[in-house]
């Protein structure tokens, strides 16, 4: 009788221990994953700021080198992407493209020495090379946060709580082999 | 190129935070033995003597919650916006959205040599503040570098743990000070009034008492320093992490280090706060256990490797 008493009381503690360490875990993984979509929307915050100033660049520009189509284009077009694009891959892959078109659009800029001298243009570069910075840093941010839920969600024991609520990876927001890529090809234009 | 080996610096960054844990866990200990040492000598019962710790705890909060205000008016930093340092505060900026922490206030202190130091009890209520001479001197790169240091300190509660420590060590002077007066003017009236079979037990508990209240405070100041050094290997790797550019922060070392100018307004009692030992101190194995900072060689030799 004693010996069924023990065992019961055993089994109950264990099983609540055990409840308790999950519900730790639970936590601790949307905990993780509100983290990774703040981190998130710290990158989107700055995508936005960086679109918003296009127009207004694309503008100014035109005024002074209108025949330079395909370039601004390429800055309008990669601009749209990036506007339409849902989820970080894909926000990733646009505004490395952007990044590539602009790139262009200011080694080009080189040639007009009047658009050089323009207040507003050199206001613009400036802005746009800050919210630049902005982003690769808030990037960085972010897919420390995404390495760091990944890893949980995959390591023993705390992917079996992900299995069961089905938590999801979070995509990477890759920017440096495609960044390293549009160097060359900046380097490369003719001037 | 940090990016090929982020394994080695997460690496140091956990074994940093392990060590601090022990340091400070020792330090606590110390503490705990110096308060029972005066709850003996003053006659409590030994089983309550430790309640005599918290007098000096409150005494303690006091000291913690205005730290950061005394640091900057001793070093005479003069807090800056935007529009009178728009640069400093652009780069703060961009790397506190790296390391995910709120915007820190930032101040300069007028002064040619080049240094730095944070402060503030959490991210929320921290502080940056730099010499002119560090803006001058530094080349971008370089002074992102620093900052990335300093804001490293603030996202590891690096502040935090160094005031905490800093507050001890001035408790811990108090309390032998405490100790002195009592052995020598109250208790050994006391004891004298008690039988003789206990006076050679409460001898040697003096003697305990007496040599604790000595090595005490010593024992903390050299736990401090050790505590504030690896506090500094631990931000230059942080920091490193976040600029991933550990370059830099070598490069603004070994200026900071060659610099011959002396930070004016840097005294001992703030000297750990800085990225560079503000002090110039002589070299010997003594005084590199009560220094509060790793040589700046040892420091650029491990950025360099990472």
């Amino acid at each position: 009788m004693l010996i069924v008493l023990i065992v019961l009381i055993v089994l109950l503690a264990v099983v609540i221990i055990a409840g308790l360490a999950m519900l730790g875990m639970y936590n601790g993984l949307i905990r993780a994953r509100v983290r990774t979509r703040e981190a998130w929307s710290g990158i989107d915050v700055q995508l936005k700021r960086r679109a918003s100033l296009i127009p207004n660049l694309v503008e100014t520009v035109k005024g002074y080198a209108a025949h330079e189509q395909e370039v601004l284009e390429n800055v309008t077009r990669a601009r749209a992407q990036l506007e339409q694009a849902g989820g970080a891959a894909q926000a990733a892959q646009a505004d490395n493209m952007l990044t590539s078109a602009l790139r262009t659009l200011f080694a080009v800029s080189e040639n007009y020495p009047q658009l050089r001298a323009n207040e507003n243009f050199l206001a613009l570069q400036k802005e746009l090379a800050d919210v630049e910075e902005k982003i690769a840093f808030s990037r960085q941010f972010y897919n420390r946060n995404v390495m760091d839920f990944n890893t949980r969600i995959q390591v023993f024991p705390s992917v079996i709580i992900a299995n069961m609520f089905n938590f999801e990876r979070f995509d990477f927001f890759e920017a440096e082999e495609t960044a390293r890529e549009d160097v060359q090809v900046s380097f490369t234009q003719p001037n | 190129m940090t990016l090929e080996q982020p394994v080695l610096i997460y690496d140091r960054i956990a074994g940093n935070r392990r060590n601090t844990f022990i340091l400070l866990t020792l330090f606590v200990l110390v503490l705990a033995g110096l308060s029972m040492a005066i709850g003996i000598v003053i006659g409590l019962p030994i089983p309550f003597a430790p309640i005599l710790i918290v007098p000096f705890v409150i005494f303690a909060f006091i000291s913690y919650y205005s730290s950061s205000r005394i640091a900057l008016g001793i070093s005479g930093a003069k807090e800056v916006t935007r529009e009178q340092e728009p640069e400093l505060v652009r780069k703060v900026e961009n790397l506190c959205i790296g390391a995910g922490l709120p915007m820190p206030k930032v101040y300069v202190i007028e002064d040619g040599s080049p240094n730095a130091f944070a402060t503030g009890r959490d991210p929320e209520h921290a502080s940056v503040a730099v010499t002119r001479g560090l803006l001058d001197k530094l080349e971008p790169l370089e002074l992102e570098g620093v900052l990335a240091h300093e804001l490293s300190h603030i996202g590891n509660y690096d502040i935090r743990v160094m005031t905490m420590v800093v507050v001890l060590i001035g408790l811990a002077a108090l309390m032998a000070d405490f100790m002195f007066r009592l052995t020598f003017f109250g208790a050994g009236r006391r004891s004298s009034n008690r039988g003789k079979g206990g006076g050679g037990a409460i001898a040697i508990i003096f003697l305990i008492a007496i040599v604790g209240a000595i090595l005490a405070p010593i024992a903390a100041q050299a736990i401090r320093f050790a505590i504030s050094r690896q506090r500094e290997y631990l931000a230059d790797a942080s920091g490193a992490l976040l600029t991933r550019h550990p370059e830099g922060l070598a490069r603004a070392l070994e200026k900071m280090a060659a610099d011959p100018d002396p930070l004016e307004v840097a005294n001992k009692a703030t000297a750990h706060l800085y990225i560079n030992n503000p002090l110039r101190e002589h070299k010997s194995w003594l005084n590199n256990m009560f220094t509060t900072h790793p040589p700046i060689e040892e420091r650029v030799k491990l950025l360099r490797a990472m």
